[in-house]
């Protein structure tokens, strides 16, 4: 647990009860049918204490299947849920005692802020003086002591969000479970609440799974990151591996490579290889066991239209955005592979240039994983 | 009342699970028990309908088609159907051409007296038929409507109009107005839209609202009863007929009636369900709560 | 949002261009419940304070002081009371048992809608067979050995209160079905995750949220009881025992043709119907009445 700069803080972190023995929470090939449909498919993971894992991935991913597992809210189809070396995954939700806020909130409507928040202490039984203060101080934590009887209808998304999160930790749990809890927010609330969801995870230290389809949110708060895709696990990695060395084609798609085209492999040497073909020429890092072809993934950013003279990729100028501080340019090569790239310059449509990519942001993978 | 799960603070308590499973196999023998004796009350008229005697025995001695024929003749089934076809049609041509353009106005427009008038067309659909069925049957017969065909027709559509009206509100509020907008823009008229755009996208509401008049006007006994004279009884009226007439004609006669009332009914109930959703059929009064 | 926003350009567009005639499709309508509900209503109002001979309260008097009269809002009460009770009762915590979307409930909707569809003369007919001394409710009963002789349930205050529980329990489930699918499920695993069992969910998030519904659904419930007409005819004594009030304003108007003693039975019926109504949903004032979705609604 991290050092407490305030007593508040120390207060509401401190371990009580049976949360303190709290180890980790593993799952193991938890799956999850729906008719014959699979949403998630023997997904296996751990937490550890104080962590904050993400599990990351387009709609439909199995993402808040694997969340809604966790929490009991869905019956396991196989696999098991274990916390330390209790198996949680026959308990029903109200047994499990983690917090979760979820996607609208499902803030109570008929009771005020401070009502809603102690309504997990209130099921506990604990004495109403206890509730009070505690109530209080988780309130003060997330900054609405101002607003605690109020009932959660006149209150902003901003604040109902911080009644949802004051609800869920309020009753100290060993884990806590967010189901993409700023997709409701406007673009300005939801970076300021990001920043609060980093402080108040930083404040308390409670393990922590998130999910989200924002790659962005992902990689700012997470210790790792769990990548879904069609209810399986990808990968899982901290947020600077899965963002500079996605473990398929597909993350890499879904972290934003958007140049992804095939070429011949010239030549392998050891974690490296060269690539080559309708007129491009790269070196880059090897994902996997390549054949005689492979997929080449960049990133536009890693593109640079640097009007060097030789190797990279030569192509014509189609469109040119701007876009503060630097230009994203659409190329097209002679070959017809269409790349978007980055220049500090302002380019032209119908400009021939040349862009480069450094050898360790170009990534080389295997055809065989679904190629664009 | 042991510490159960990994609560952090305090204890949670388990829940009896016995209990629980106790609890689900009570209610779905109530259930049970409940649909079984409306199965029993559907199933002995149809029985009885085709019973050649049935007397002090689970099931009749025999089983006979006669009795349809004897209350076609007795209870001049024909001129009461035709009757029954006639009323049924003009209700629903009638609620839907009064209703669905009100339905429109309310669901489009917010103007001074909206709330007025919507309590206007709550009303008729909260009091029972029967409260407002005798005054209006009085101010009918002094209008020498009473008793006749239109009488009848106009007392049906005291409620179906506002149904109406509230069945097609929200069906109206899910269409894009913007899509008037946008064809308007692009040159149509009034005219032009109502044909391309809204009569298309109504139409499956429309259905549905006609359907569930045809349910309700089929089976509206209160007014019908308390307007018609004997050449304007629809079915179900002519039914209670001959069941307060009782003994004077074989039970089984009534029956078959009874049958032939059944199917018209639930056959149009079967095709209005393949559109709504059961709740639909009471849950107009859903937006009571609102109006007050 | 977006919504409103075009609504009211619309509507701004209307203004710009005069008279916005779309608003003027709701006149047919209007005036049509006014000329055939409002006017036969005040009609009928104004007719019960002209009676036939006496003053104008002549028949109000008549009513009250005649226990023949009178009498039938105690009986008519005696049936629709118990009978509202029972249908609630039931109805609530089985639509709150098949509250989730689901293939029984579908089915136990479709099913319930038969009995309301078919209606009170139906049923009347139904029962007077099913509930009769020989009828098959009597000889399961004899069969399972509960009771030696049939039991009368029919031409007498039980077949009346039975036909009210047909018709009235379905209504009364669909109603209440369609008020507890509007609250937001995730409001229960919220209240689940923080430790309420279902007991705990069912008293502290769906009682307060479903009370506001709860007290309409009685209303409408009690006042459809209320009106009971056909089946206290068919499958009551209506001389005595299920002498309701609408027999005494249907006797008045179509067999004594006293048209403004049959108004004044009627508006009684109203008044009463509307004290209950009245009663009940100032009780509901005490409770929560705002959505009952997700607080962002």
């Amino acid at each position: 647990m991290q050092d407490s700069k305030s007593p508040l803080s120390d207060r509401l972190s401190a371990p009580a009860g049976a949360g303190s023995s709290f180890g980790e929470l593993r799952l193991d090939g938890v799956s999850r049918s729906f008719g014959s449909a699979v949403a998630l498919a023997g997904l296996t993971m751990t937490v550890r204490r104080g962590e904050f894992v993400t599990l990351l991935g387009h709609s439909g991913c199995g993402k808040t299947t694997a969340l809604n597992c966790v929490a009991g809210l869905l019956p396991l189809t196989s696999g098991t849920v274990w916390l330390d070396d209790r198996r949680i995954d026959v308990l029903r939700p109200e047994e499990r005692g983690f917090g979760m806020v979820f996607q609208n909130y499902a803030l109570f409507p008929h009771m005020t802020v401070r009502r809603n928040t102690g309504f997990g202490l209130a099921m506990r039984r604990l004495p109403r003086d206890e509730i009070r203060r505690r109530v209080g101080e988780v309130l003060d934590l997330v900054k609405l002591s101002a607003h605690a009887d109020k009932l959660p209808g006149q209150l902003s998304g901003g604040q109902q969000q911080r009644v949802a999160i004051a609800r869920a930790i309020v009753v100290q749990p060993p884990l806590v479970l967010m189901d993409e809890p700023l997709s409701n927010l406007d673009a300005s609330l939801r970076l300021e609440m990001r920043t609060e969801l980093k402080r108040i995870h930083r404040e308390l230290g409670r393990s922590t799974i998130y999910v989200t389809h924002d790659q962005d949110e992902a990689l700012s708060l997470s210790d790792r990151i769990v990548m879904l895709q069609d209810g399986r696990v990808q990968q899982i990695a901290t947020p600077e591996d899965i963002y500079a060395r996605p473990a398929t084609i597909d993350v890499a798609r879904f972290m934003g490579y958007r140049n992804l085209f095939e070429l011949d492999v010239a030549s392998v040497d050891g974690d490296w290889a060269n690539v080559a073909g309708k007129g491009i020429a790269l070196r880059g890092l090897r994902r996997g066991e390549i054949g005689r072809r492979a997929v080449v993934a960049i990133r536009p950013n890693d593109l640079v239209l640097d009007g060097g003279s030789e190797g990279g990729i030569v192509g014509r100028v189609e469109i040119v955005e701007y876009c503060g501080r630097e230009y994203i340019v659409d190329l097209i090569t002679d070959a017809g592979t269409m790349l978007q790239a980055r220049s500090a310059q302002r380019v032209a449509p119908g400009d021939v240039l040349r862009c480069h990519a450094s050898a360790d942001r170009v990534l080389i993978y295997p055809v065989a994983s679904g190629a664009a | 009342m042991s510490a159960a799960g990994p609560a952090g603070l305090g204890t949670l308590r388990r829940p009896h699970r016995w209990i629980e499973h106790l609890w689900s196999a009570t209610i779905w023998l109530a259930m049970g028990f409940f649909l079984l004796n409306v199965a029993g009350v559907i199933a002995v008229v149809t029985v009885s309908s085709f019973a050649s005697r049935w007397l002090g025995t689970w099931l009749p001695a025999g089983l006979t088609m006669r009795w349809y024929a004897t209350a076609w003749r007795e209870f001049s089934l024909n001129y009461v159907l035709i009757a029954t076809g006639q009323i049924t049609v003009l209700v629903v041509a009638i609620s839907i051409l009064i209703g669905v353009p009100a339905a429109y106005a309310l669901a489009r427009r917010d103007f001074a007296l909206k709330r007025a008038v919507m309590l206007l067309f709550l009303l008729p659909l909260m009091v029972p038929p029967i409260s407002y069925g005798i005054p209006l049957a009085t101010v009918l017969y002094q209008s020498t409507l009473g008793g006749t065909m239109w009488g009848v027709v106009l007392a049906n559509l005291v409620p179906t109009v506002p149904f109406v009206v509230l069945v097609m509100m929200p069906f109206i509020e899910q269409i894009d107005p913007r899509l008037e907008s946008a064809a308007r823009v692009l040159g149509a008229g009034t005219g032009r839209i109502f044909i391309h755009i809204l009569a298309p996208l109504l139409a499956p509401g429309i259905l549905a609202a006609a359907l569930l008049v045809t349910v309700r006007t089929l089976s509206m006994f209160e007014l019908t009863f308390l307007t018609s004279g004997p050449d304007s009884q629809t079915l179900v009226v002519a039914l209670y007929y001959s069941i307060f007439a009782g003994g004077v004609r074989a039970s089984q006669s009534i029956d078959a009636m009874a049958v032939m009332y059944m199917v018209n009914t639930l056959f149009f109930l079967v095709v209005a369900l393949r559109f709504v959703n059961p709740t639909q059929l009471v849950t107009r009064v859903k937006e009571q709560p609102r109006a007050d | 949002m977006a919504g409103s926003v075009a609504k009211s350009t619309v509507w701004i567009a209307g203004q710009n261009a005069g008279v916005d005639r779309t608003v003027l499709l709701v006149v047919p309508g209007v005036l049509f419940v006014i000329l055939l509900f409002i006017y036969p209503f005040l009609y009928g109002l104004g007719l019960s304070f002209t009676p036939k001979e006496g003053g104008f309260a002549a028949n109000y008097a008549k009513f009250f002081s005649t226990p023949y009269l009178s009498q039938t809002i105690w009986t008519t009460l005696s049936l629709a009371i118990p009978a509202t009770v029972i249908n609630v009762g039931f109805a609530l915590p089985l639509a709150f048992h098949l509250r989730h979307a689901s293939r029984p409930q579908r089915i136990i909707s479709g099913l319930l809608v038969v009995p309301i569809t078919l209606g009170t003369v139906l049923v009347a007919e139904g029962l007077l067979t099913y509930l009769g001394p020989q009828g098959w409710f009597n000889r399961a009963l004899i069969e399972f050995g509960l009771i030696n002789t049939p039991v009368k349930l029919t031409h007498n205050y039980w077949g009346v209160l039975m036909s009210l529980v047909v018709t009235g329990f379905p209504f009364d489930f669909l109603l209440i079905l369609s008020y507890i699918t509007g609250i937001d499920p995730a409001l229960a695993q919220a209240a689940a995750t923080l430790g309420a069992g279902p007991i705990q969910r069912f008293r502290q998030i769906y009682l307060p949220l479903l009370a506001p519904g709860l007290a309409v659904v009685f209303c409408l419930a009690f006042v459809l009881s209320f009106s009971v007409f056909p089946s206290a005819i068919l499958l009551g004594n209506p001389a005595s025992s299920t002498r309701v009030i609408t027999i005494a304003a249907y006797q008045a108007a179509y067999e004594d043709y006293d048209y403004s003693l049959a108004s004044a039975i009627a508006m009684i019926m109203c008044a009463v119907q509307l004290v209950i109504v009245a009663v009940v949903l100032s009780i509901r004032g005490l409770f929560y009445r705002g959505p009952a979705g997700g607080a962002k609604g």
